[in-house]
């Protein structure tokens, strides 16, 4: 089987990141792997870098991983994740600017095509886009 | 990006017509169904309501969701390329039977 761009989701929220996890599940399918991470470590609202790169570890894929972000922190801490990530990793990486749950599923879509990460990314896109 | 062959099979336009009997019309989870089908063809594959006046490009799942097609309505589809015909038949097929979950 063709290896899929896995997907990443980050929210504040852990009931957010964990129901647009499942919402992609149920929706696209399990072909494409998903991992989130939400809260901080207190059990809090807020991002936190090493669950993310946990995350981005679990959904990892030879195409890369997209990450979908909310908030503010969301995307600055993911970034941060990014660049924490080996070399020859980080540039496998990106983080989408898009709406998180329509985001995460249009690009969970696009990946079980076989997509490369910049369809993927480009296609999640699309909403922000207009 | 346009690649279309220019072998006289490869050139032919297949096309469908397919009622959609879902009950709330082309909405988010049928808009992936129908999207993940069209990627696992080759072929070139557009639908519209019927009369519509803009052909949509079946993988892109931003633009079914957005086509926003309503319950009984009509689908055209048409298709290009290699396995343009096999494409054609599993979309209506698809959008016939309403979407069944299918193990993927």
């Amino acid at each position: 089987m063709n290896d899929t761009v896995g997907i990443v989701i980050v929210s504040h929220s852990k009931d957010i990141a964990k129901g647009t996890a499942d919402m992609v599940r149920q929706m696209v399918g399990n072909e494409v792997k998903v991992a989130f991470c939400g809260g901080n470590p207190d059990g809090g609202l807020g991002t936190d870098v090493p669950l993310i790169i946990d995350a981005i570890n679990s959904a990892w894929s030879s195409k890369g991983v997209a990450i979908l972000v909310d908030l503010g922190g969301a995307e600055t801490n993911s970034e941060m994740a990014v660049e924490m990530l080996e070399a020859e990793r980080r540039d496998l990486v990106v983080v989408c600017n898009a709406p998180i749950v329509e985001g995460a599923v249009m690009a969970a879509t696009e990946a079980a095509g076989g997509s490369s990460l910049a369809q993927v990314k480009a296609v999640a896109e699309e909403l922000s886009g207009g | 990006m346009t690649t279309l062959e220019t072998s006289e099979a490869d050139g032919q336009i297949f096309t469908g017509n397919v009622q959609l009997v879902h009950a709330v019309g082309m909405h988010a989870r049928p808009a992936v169904k129908l999207t993940k089908l069209a990627k696992k063809f080759q072929a070139q594959i557009f639908v519209r309501v019927t009369g519509a006046a803009e052909w949509i490009n079946a993988k892109s799942v931003a633009k079914i969701m957005a086509m926003r097609a309503a319950h009984g309505s009509m689908i055209e589809i048409k298709a290009s390329g290699s396995d343009a015909e096999a494409a054609v038949v599993a979309l209506v097929d698809l959008v016939a039977t309403d979407f069944p979950d299918r193990a993927s």
